[in-house]
């Protein structure tokens, strides 16, 4: 029997080694890829959307791919830090990373506030986290607080404007999060999010905290949506309330994430690149034919592939990393 | 002179809206004693397993564990203080793997330092399994998984339900002799059963229950001779 455990033991171990060495592999290369590929190609900004998608996509990983919550609101954590950031920029004229420093605190206090959210699910969950993203931007637009947020007339962020250095700022939150996600697909607390997701009771009956583990994958995931807000102000520096709370930034990393496939680190960056590469490469140029083909695969996507495109493997009992 | 109880529930209550699926009951269990709880269908014996392990709140009575009361306690604390339980239909974490399942609850669930996740997996002769995902095993199979994952928290009670039900006649015998092995070390079990040849084999006395009552304690023996028990089975008029 002794041997027995031992050698299943070792093949776990074994196994866990070869998986972070994969994850943290491929998490270099996406980052590295896109340090490199700001020096051999022109258009920044579009770089720069990828970037933030890629990270946003893995922030909604941690919360719906290792939780089961979808918050469709997920964009007001992200408009959150980028008012965060430029509070404290334009009033206290504070530097960009005290000011990304905000950015994490405006998310988190405003998670701490929508905690109460995490009392429903599914449906009610989302619509209600939606609620509650275009509250926050009520408060912000409201024309009677120009004096604090400029209102619906928007902020410019001059003073702090510094594409470079904002770039690899993004690169290292995106970093970061990747290592999050990495982290929480090889490690305990990650395991018990995923049991909690699959069955909350016999989750608590595993001695795992049902409320704990929710609540740090929610504030967890508002915080990587909100240090990506306060990159993108501080990148684009000029900006409205309505860009900042922009629906369509919860619905493409909700996309990305679910075509790719959530609670695998892989999927998400696979719907990034694949879903946001066609939208730049003819969702500007011929708008009509990105929303038929952008329709059709997202339909094709439901029909066939639910779990996503990684579940072509997974399915298959291959694991994807 | 008979050893403190570990587990001593005193009229417990449980309503659901006006209709009370449990309507006082009492029980004790000593340590390494079985107590078979059985009943027909909707006599609240799962609902008296819920509230004892923290899934539902008591609406009245109390229920004492180990000298201290326990009422309403959230159940990941009950784990880490001894009480576990089994599930009638198993809710195994069907995206992890087996040994990922047990892990979990040895992680958290506070064993004793030490504790070897892959020697209880040889035990339960769940190892060949060890790397596939949960959702491959059978329904059999699924049912061990569930055991051994209340087994990686080391409970000192544990409260079974229905964990025969499905199981083949080698698969009742075997998951028998390992009942009888935890209460032989010490554990006390409150099993929740209607195989009665299953509670013969494996309790030392029963407790029978009707409408969230319970209405006849004592050995399994005198309670298939008690009229009382034999008119809420088979549901004619049987008095004493």
């Amino acid at each position: 029997m002794p041997d027995v455990a031992a050698t299943i033991r070792a093949d776990a171990r074994n196994r866990l080694i070869k998986r972070v060495v994969l994850d943290t592999s491929i998490a270099a290369a996406v980052v590295i890829g896109m340090g490199v590929m700001r020096g051999v190609y022109s258009n920044e900004l579009m770089l720069f959307n990828f970037v933030v998608f890629l990270a946003l996509a893995q922030g909604l990983n941690i919360i719906y791919g290792f939780t089961g919550y979808l918050p469709f609101g997920y964009v007001g954590f992200y408009g959150a830090g980028a008012y965060g950031f430029s509070l404290v920029v334009m009033h206290l004229h504070a530097p960009a990373l005290v000011g990304m420093a905000a950015a994490a605190a405006a998310a988190l206090v405003l998670a701490v506030i929508l905690l109460p959210l995490l009392r429903l699910s599914g449906a009610y969950f989302a619509i209600a986290s939606m609620a509650a993203a275009q509250a926050v931007y009520e408060i912000i637009a409201n024309p009677g607080l120009e004096d604090i947020t400029k209102g619906p007339y928007g902020v410019s962020l001059s003073d702090v404007f510094a594409p470079a250095f904002s770039y690899y700022t993004a690169l290292a939150i995106l970093g970061a999060t990747l290592l999050l996600v990495v982290w929480l697909r090889n490690s305990r607390f990650g395991m018990s999010l995923q049991a909690i997701r699959d069955d909350s009771v016999s989750a608590a009956m595993s001695g795992v905290s049902v409320v704990r583990g929710r609540t740090i994958a929610w504030l967890l995931s508002a915080l990587v949506a909100g240090l990506v807000g306060g990159v993108f102000a501080w990148h684009i520096s000029v900006f409205y309330p309505d860009t900042a709370f922009d629906l369509s930034v919860s619905i493409f990393s909700t996309v990305f994430l679910l075509f790719g496939g959530a609670t695998t680190l892989c999927g998400p960056l696979l719907g990034v690149f694949i879903l946001y590469g066609i939208y730049n490469v003819i969702g500007i140029a011929v708008p009509q034919y990105f929303q038929f083909t952008y329709g059709a695969l997202i339909v094709l996507l439901v029909l066939f592939l639910p779990n996503g495109l990684v579940s072509l493997l997974t399915n298959r009992g291959i694991r994807v990393p | 002179m008979s050893p403190e109880p570990l587990l001593n529930v005193e009229g417990l209550v449980k309503r659901f809206g006006g209709f009370r699926a449990l309507d006082g009951v009492s029980f004790h269990l000593n340590p390494g004693e079985v107590l078979g709880l059985v009943g027909p269908n909707g006599s609240g014996k799962t609902t008296c397993i819920n509230v004892i392990c923290g899934l539902y709140t008591p609406d009245g009575g109390s229920i004492s564990y180990d000298g201290r009361s326990i009422g309403g306690e959230k159940s990941h604390r009950l784990v880490k203080a001894g009480i576990n339980r089994t599930f009638q239909s198993p809710r195994p974490f069907l995206s992890l793997t087996v040994r990922e399942n047990v892990e979990v609850a040895a992680h958290y669930g506070d064993p004793k330092p030490g504790f070897d996740v892959d020697a209880l997996l040889a035990l339960l002769e769940l190892d060949r399994f060890a790397q596939r995902p949960a959702a491959e095993l059978n329904s059999a199979q699924q049912k061990t998984l569930d055991l051994a994952r209340a087994m990686a928290t080391e409970p000192r009670l544990l409260l079974v339900d229905e964990l025969a039900a499905g199981l083949n006649p080698a698969e009742l015998s075997r998951m028998a002799d390992r009942l009888r092995v935890l209460a032989d070390g010490g554990m006390a079990l409150l099993v929740v059963e209607h195989l009665m040849g299953f509670i013969d084999k494996v309790t030392d006395r029963v407790v029978v229950m009707a409408a969230g009552k319970e209405f006849f304690g004592g050995t399994l023996a005198d309670a298939t001779k008690d009229p009382e028990v034999i008119r809420v089975f088979l549901g004619g008029g049987h008095h004493g």
